[in-house]
C-alpha cells in the first residue's frame, strides 16, 4: 500500500507544480488545487498507514494515529476556503486586468 | 498561568466579529477599530511589563496537559513583536480613520482579523497553529491589500496570494514532515524529541525544518522568494503598507524561533544542517538588490518597499550568526525600521496626496505643508539609511560589530562580506533618498502650490490626524537613540532568552518533567 499511496502523493504534486508553472490563471488555479491534494494525502500520511486499526490510543493494541486525520481535515477546509478566495481574486483580475495571464504578460500575444 | 495573553486575540476577534455582524456607522466602526488598536497596544504593553522579569507566560488552552492541548506563550520577544504590532496598528488606523477606511468596505473588521492573526503568530507554542494563525493573517492581508481597487491593487494581489499558498502548502508539508519525524506539534516538545532520532528520522525531520525556513524566507522576503514583496507594500493603501511593514518581521521572527528550536536542547546535537552561511549569503543579496531598487525607484512607495527589503536583508545578517549579540542588535534594528518604514509609508502618502505629480519622482510642484512635510522626509530617510545621529546608524552599527564578533570567534571570513554589503547599501540608499528628497520637496517648480492642484488631499482634521500619525511613528528614531542603553539592555536580555530553548521547554508545564528520550507513545505508533 505505501508505493501507492507515495505514487500517488508524487503524482499529484508533480502535475501540480507542472500546472502552476505555467501562465494562465486557470491552470494555477488547477494547480494549487492538485498541489494541496497531494499535501494533504501526506499530512494524511504523516500518522503512517494503518490498516482497520482504530483511532485510539491504546498501550497493548496497535491503533492508527488520530492527529493527522484532525490535522488533515483543517488542512482542507482551509484549501478550500483559500481555492474560493483564489477563484474570485482570479476573475477579478481578469476583470480589471482584461487578461487571465499571472505572468504579467498582458499585452503579448498569447501563443 | 496567565489569562493576560488572551486578549490580545481575544480582543480583535470578538471586535471584528462584532464590526461584521452588527449595521455600524462608519463612525461607529472607525471608533471600535481605534478601541481595538488601542486596547491592544495596552495589553501587549502589559505583557511586555510582565515579560520584562524573565518569565515565561504561558496559557494552557482548555487546561488541556502540555503536549496534548494548544499552549500559548509569551516571552520577551513575543511582547516586544506584540508591542509593537499594536503601536503600528494604532498609527495606521489613526491615519486610516482620515479615509481611506471607507474606500472599501469591512476594512475594519479585516484590520482586526489582522491584528488576530498576528498575535496568534508572534503567541503561539504549537506548529500547526503557528499555521493556521498564518492562514488567518494572510487571508486578512489579502483583503487588505484590495482595498480600494484597482488594476494594480489587483496584479499585486493575484501574485501575492498565489505565492503565499504555496508557501502555505509548503508549511503543511514541512509541519507533517516534522510531525512523522517525532510524533508532536508542541514546539517545545518538538525540540526534546529531536534529541536522539534514528538516522532516518532525523533526516525527514531536517527535511522539513528547512522546509519551513524556506516557508519564512517567503514570507520575510528575502532575495529568491522577494518577487511579491515590492508590488503589493507599493500597491496597498498606505494605512495598510504601514500594518504590513510587521508582515515581514512576523517571518524573521518564525525563522528565528524555527532555527533556534531545531537546533535541539543538547550541545551538539543539532538536526539541522549548518544554514547560517545559507542565511548570510541571501541576507547579502538581499541588501544588495533592495538598495538597487532603492536606486532604480521611479516612485516613493516602490522606493519604500524596497528599504523594507534592505532593512529585512540587514536583520537576516545579524541572526544567521546565532550570537546573542547578533541577536540583540537585530532585534534593536528591527524595532527602528519597523517604526521608521511604517511612519514613511504614511509620509509618502501625505507627500503624493499633496501634489498634482503624486508620487512620481519628477520635479513639480511643491507639496501642500512642505514646511512640515520636508523635515518629517529628512527626519525618516537620515534614521533609514542609517546616517548618525539617528537610530538606523546605532542599529546598524550594533549588528556589523555582532557579524564581526561572531565571525572573529569561528573564523569565517563571511563578516567582511556582510560589512561591505551593509555599507555599500547605506550608501546608495543615501543616493536613492537624497534624490527622492531634491525632486519632491526641495526643486519644486512653482513657489506655491496652484490653488485646486491638490483636490485629492484629505480635509483638516483628516490631514492633521494622518500627519500626527505619521509624525508619531518617525519620532520612534529619536526616542530610540534616547532610550538606546535601556532598550539595549532589554534586547540583550531578549536575545538570551530565545537563545536558551531549555528554558523555553521547561516553561512549560508537563513538558520539564519529560526525559530527553523519545516517550513510549511515539516508539508504539511505529
Amino acid at each position: 500500500m505505501e508505493w501507492l499511496v507515495a505514487a500517488s502523493i508524487g503524482l499529484l504534486v508533480g502535475c501540480g507544480v507542472y500546472l502552476l508553472l505555467r501562465s494562465r490563471s486557470f491552470s494555477v488555479v488547477l494547480g494549487l488545487v492538485l498541489f494541496s491534494y497531494g499535501v494533504n494525502l501526506f499530512v494524511f500520511a504523516a500518522g503512517r498507514l494503518h490498516v482497520n486499526q482504530p483511532p485510539l490510543i491504546s498501550a497493548s493494541a496497535p491503533y492508527a494515529d488520530p492527529l493527522p486525520q484532525a490535522l488533515v481535515l483543517t488542512a482542507i477546509v482551509i484549501g478550500f476556503a483559500m481555492t474560493a478566495f483564489v477563484l474570485t481574486l482570479v476573475l477579478r483580475a481578469l476583470a480589471d486586468l482584461g487578461s487571465d495571464r499571472v505572468d504579467d504578460r498582458q499585452g503579448e500575444e498569447d501563443q | 498561568m496567565s489569562h493576560l495573553l488572551l486578549i490580545p486575540l481575544l480582543l480583535p476577534l470578538t471586535l471584528a466579529a462584532l464590526v461584521l455582524a452588527l449595521p455600524l456607522s462608519a463612525r461607529m466602526q472607525k471608533i471600535i477599530g481605534l478601541a481595538g488598536a488601542l486596547g491592544f497596544l495596552i495589553a501587549a504593553l502589559g505583557l511586555l511589563l510582565q515579560s520584562a522579569q524573565g518569565d515565561i507566560a504561558v496559557t494552557l488552552l482548555g487546561d488541556w496537559p502540555a503536549p496534548y492541548g494548544i499552549v500559548l506563550l509569551c516571552d520577551r520577544l513575543s511582547a516586544l513583536m506584540l508591542t509593537l504590532t499594536g503601536l503600528l496598528a494604532t498609527a495606521a488606523l489613526l491615519y486610516a480613520t482620515g479615509g481611506s477606511d471607507v474606500s472599501g468596505r469591512h476594512f475594519h473588521a479585516l484590520f482586526q482579523f489582522q491584528l488576530f492573526g498576528l498575535a496568534g503568530a508572534f503567541l503561539t507554542g504549537d506548529l500547526f497553529n503557528l499555521f493556521v494563525f498564518f492562514e488567518v493573517l494572510l487571508m486578512a492581508s489579502y483583503g487588505l491589500l484590495l482595498q480600494g481597487g484597482g488594476a494594480a491593487r489587483t496584479r499585486a494581489a493575484l501574485h501575492y496570494a498565489l505565492l503565499n499558498l504555496i508557501g502555505s502548502l509548503l508549511f503543511l508539508l514541512g509541519a507533517a514532515m516534522l510531525y512523522a519525524a517525532t510524533g508532536t506539534l508542541n514546539m517545545a516538545h518538538l525540540a526534546m524529541r529531536l534529541q536522539g532520532l534514528a538516522s532516518a528520522d532525523a533526516s525527514l525531520a531536517s527535511a522539513g525544518g528547512l522546509l519551513l525556513l524556506t516557508v519564512f524566507a517567503l514570507k520575510a522576503a528575502l532575495l529568491p522568494l522577494h518577487a511579491w514583496m515590492v508590488p503589493a507594500y507599493a500597491a496597498a493603501a498606505a494605512p495598510v503598507a504601514a500594518l504590513f511593514a510587521i508582515l515581514t518581521k512576523v517571518g524573521v521572527y518564525a525563522m528565528l524561533r524555527l532555527l533556534v528550536l531545531l537546533s535541539g536542547i543538547g550541545p551538539d546535537q543539532s538536526i539541522m544542517p549548518p544554514v547560517g552561511l545559507v542565511l548570510t549569503g541571501a541576507a547579502i543579496l538581499t541588501v544588495a538588490a533592495g538598495s538597487l531598487g532603492v536606486l532604480a525607484s521611479l516612485r516613493l512607495r516602490p522606493m519604500i518597499a524596497y528599504l523594507v527589503m534592505v532593512s529585512v536583508g540587514t536583520l537576516l545578517a545579524g541572526i544567521a550568526p546565532g550570537s546573542a549579540n547578533g541577536v540583540s542588535a537585530a532585534l534593536y534594528y528591527l524595532i527602528h525600521t519597523t517604526l521608521i518604514t511604517a511612519g514613511l509609508f504614511l509620509l509618502a502618502d501625505l507627500i503624493a496626496r499633496g501634489r498634482p505629480q503624486g508620487q512620481r519622482l519628477i520635479i513639480g510642484d511643491p507639496p501642500r505643508a512642505a514646511a512640515i512635510l520636508s523635515p518629517l522626509f529628512l527626519l525618516g530617510a537620515i534614521a533609514i539609511a542609517g546616517l548618525p545621529p539617528l537610530s538606523g546608524f546605532l542599529g546598524k552599527t550594533l549588528i556589523l560589530s555582532a557579524v564581526r564578533d561572531a565571525a572573529m570567534a569561528n573564523g569565517s571570513p563571511a563578516w567582511a562580506w556582510v560589512w561591505a554589503a551593509v555599507l555599500v547599501s547605506s550608501l546608495l540608499v543615501v543616493l536613492g533618498l537624497s534624490r527622492a528628497g531634491v525632486l519632491l520637496l526641495w526643486r519644486s517648480r512653482g513657489a506655491t502650490a496652484t490653488p485646486g492642484a491638490a483636490e485629492s488631499a484629505p480635509a483638516g482634521d483628516a490631514r492633521r490626524l494622518g500627519l500626527a500619525a505619521s509624525i508619531a511613528l518617525l519620532a520612534a528614531s529619536p526616542l530610540l537613540i534616547l532610550f538606546a542603553a535601556p532598550l539595549t539592555a532589554f534586547t540583550l536580555a531578549t536575545a538570551t532568552q530565545v537563545l536558551d530553548n531549555r528554558a523555553y521547554v521547561d516553561a512549560i508545564p508537563g513538558l520539564e518533567a519529560m526525559t530527553l528520550t523519545p516517550s513510549a507513545s511515539a516508539e508504539g505508533q511505529r
